[in-house]
């Protein structure tokens, strides 16, 4: 194979300059190793920063791991699974509030992922078609996406202020809603203001990857359906929105993992100490682990959690996926 | 003018008008409290809230920077997200072209665990991560612990899955034929990748930038846990205003303001790119 025109693939295999001459065959080795090369700087990150600590965690989590053996936790018993069974013995107070929040955070993962979900696709089939303003909208919209957390989050705080926030300004003393000023940061209500800002924060994510999604749609389709007389109406249910399937399938999937896992939104809203009614599992652990000093129980407590998510994520792949694929055939 | 080509009925346009009003209302109000808010006297801000400002001042504006060291803040914040972005783009395009353009054992492993970190919740790695630096430092002598630089090894991991998820696709995108010729014309893998697929695949990777440097400006739980007073973060300095005996909501406002400018003015310069990244790479 040595002509002097080689074939294509063998040009794409051949890295050329080599010190035998451009033409010859670089070591196999070489060959081989280039894309395991490439890839080796993020898979030593991904080791160090995510798989090894998981491994450890996990390892944690059959450890009786207090403050006294936190300086050196491999000295820590093991007290196998006594930590998952505290965790999950609802009967006891650990693991009837793991429970609590557990619920908690379900219910307010579902409405959240639901609310961004339905706001950014509205949005984004309202804004398909161009008028005047809609790149200042557009733009506009982007902002609560695009402002960090916890800017975000600390103006939500100053707006849920029981005597000098906006919220109650309105509501009580404007519109006369209510008889007297709402807590919003402790108590039941404190649901309804962590959902609020929930939403208000991630549904332009969704806004932004609809947006995406509908500019893959082929403009024929939309002409073709025109032609045999469908209306806007039925263009958008027989086109559109399955069209955006695919998109929809990650989008729902990714919302929903980050959803459930937020840490930023409750941590800075009601800061170390969640009230009950918005005990997000995060900030539950986290709590469990840190305020308590007590990371074997904490770390039990995660990794249900990620079983949880994955038992969730695969059955949701598995679901969508073969629904797709039966509509395909 | 129209992307479909009936005119939309009247109910449609009507709904689009009345949603997308209270969308824009539901969107501008807190940003106009914090705009307003940054410009008041405190006795504004303490007392019952109000629309309009009694008077207009920039005393909260210069009063940020020595209520709380912010601009040192500013700054470790700065390096933080600058350094995190740069290396996360860097290692992404290199991985990403990998996956794209060669086919070896493990490429399939590799691309399902990486995206599977983003499935994880922070906190169970969090401790496990903060023993893992205190060990490496006093191993080594290297400081990842309330340094600056384990906070950026930490955050460059948090936009890699997606950034090289979505460069996979956008790689994907750029036709072959050009860097076999690139290959034929003297090229090493590595020149084909540098001169031929990363110009062609620029708003990906300005997507991918713009992704990754929000991520680690924004990030609040490790930088809460993993950094000191020298090396504190905005994520955590902004709180500063709070746990003090007066609430300095002004000043709070004011420095939300100054710190999310940046972020929101660099987004929605490149919103553009990213939206173009996503429907390349991501959405396909």
């Amino acid at each position: 194979m040595t002509t002097t025109v080689p074939a294509k693939a063998e040009v794409r295999e051949n890295s050329p300059g080599t010190a035998d001459g451009p033409r010859r065959r670089p070591g196999r080795i070489r060959r081989i190793g280039l894309p395991y090369l490439l890839l080796l700087p993020a898979l030593l990150l991904e080791l160090l920063v995510h798989l090894v600590p998981m491994v450890i965690g996990i390892a944690m989590s059959f450890k009786e791991l207090t403050q006294f053996y936190i300086r050196d936790w491999t000295t820590a018993p093991w007290n196998g699974l006594d930590n998952y069974r505290m965790s999950v013995d609802f009967n006891a107070p650990v693991g009837e509030a793991l429970l609590h929040s557990f619920l908690v955070t379900v219910a307010f993962t579902l409405l959240s992922v639901g609310l961004c979900w339905l706001i950014g696709t509205a949005a984004a089939i309202y804004m398909q078609d161009t008028f005047r303003g809609r790149g200042l909208l557009r733009a506009l919209f982007l902002v609560p996406y695009a402002l960090p957390v916890y800017t975000a989050v600390i103006t939500w705080v100053f707006m849920f202020q029981h005597d000098n926030g906006l919220v109650n300004h309105v509501l009580h003393d404007q519109l006369g809603i209510t008889d007297k000023p709402s807590f919003w940061l402790i108590g039941d209500n404190s649901f309804i203001a962590l959902l609020t800002v929930s939403v208000w924060k991630g549904w332009p994510f969704a806004f932004l990857i609809v947006m995406a999604g509908l500019q893959n749609i082929p403009k024929e389709l939309y002409e073709a359906a025109a032609l045999d007389g469908a209306g806007m109406w039925q263009q958008l249910r027989r086109i559109t929105l399955p069209s955006l399937r695919p998109v929809n399938q990650v989008l729902v999937l990714v919302l929903f993992l980050w959803t459930f896992n937020d840490f930023n939104t409750p941590y800075v809203l009601f800061g170390k100490t969640a009230p009950e009614a918005a005990d997000l599992i995060s900030v539950h652990i986290y709590q469990a682990s840190f305020v308590t000093w007590n990371f074997g129980t904490g770390s039990a407590m995660s990794v249900l959690l990620l079983l949880f998510l994955l038992l969730v994520t695969g059955g949701y792949l598995w679901l969508t996926s073969r629904g797709r694929r039966t509509a395909d055939a | 003018m129209r992307n479909s080509p009936m005119s939309p009925p009247g109910s449609f346009l009507w709904s689009r008008r009345i949603f997308l009003t209270l969308l824009t209302g539901f969107v501008l109000v807190p940003v106009y409290v914090m705009v307003s808010s940054s410009l008041k006297p405190l006795a504004d801000v303490t007392g019952k809230f109000r629309w309009l400002p009694s008077s207009l001042t920039i005393r909260p504006y210069i009063d940020i920077w020595s209520t709380v060291p912010l601009a040192r803040y500013f700054v470790n914040s700065l390096i933080v997200a600058g350094a995190a972005t740069v290396c996360s783009v860097v290692i992404a395009v290199f991985a990403a072209y990998a996956v794209s353009r060669y086919s070896f054992r493990g490429k399939r492993v590799f691309t399902v665990t990486v995206l599977s970190t983003q499935m994880f919740p922070g906190i169970l790695f969090l401790l496990p991560l903060f023993l893992i630096y205190v060990n490496i430092g006093n191993a080594t002598g290297i400081a990842l612990f309330g340094s600056r630089g384990g906070l950026i090894l930490t955050y460059l991991t948090f936009s890699l899955p997606f950034s090289i998820w979505m460069l996979i696709g956008y790689f994907d995108s750029v036709p072959r034929d050009l860097d076999e010729a690139a290959l034929v014309d003297g090229c090493g893998p590595l020149g084909a990748l540098f001169r031929v697929v990363v110009p062609a695949a620029i708003p990906g990777i300005v997507a991918v930038a713009v992704y990754a440097f929000m991520t680690a400006w924004g990030e609040v739980l490790f930088a809460s846990v993993m950094t000191n007073d020298t090396t504190r973060t905005l994520a955590v300095g902004l709180q500063g205003y709070s746990t003090l005996n007066d609430v300095y909501w002004n000043q709070i406002m004011a420095a939300s303001l100054v710190v999310s400018v940046p972020v929101v003015a660099g987004f929605l310069l490149l919103q553009r790119y990213l939206v173009a990244g996503l429907t390349a790479g991501a959405v396909k």
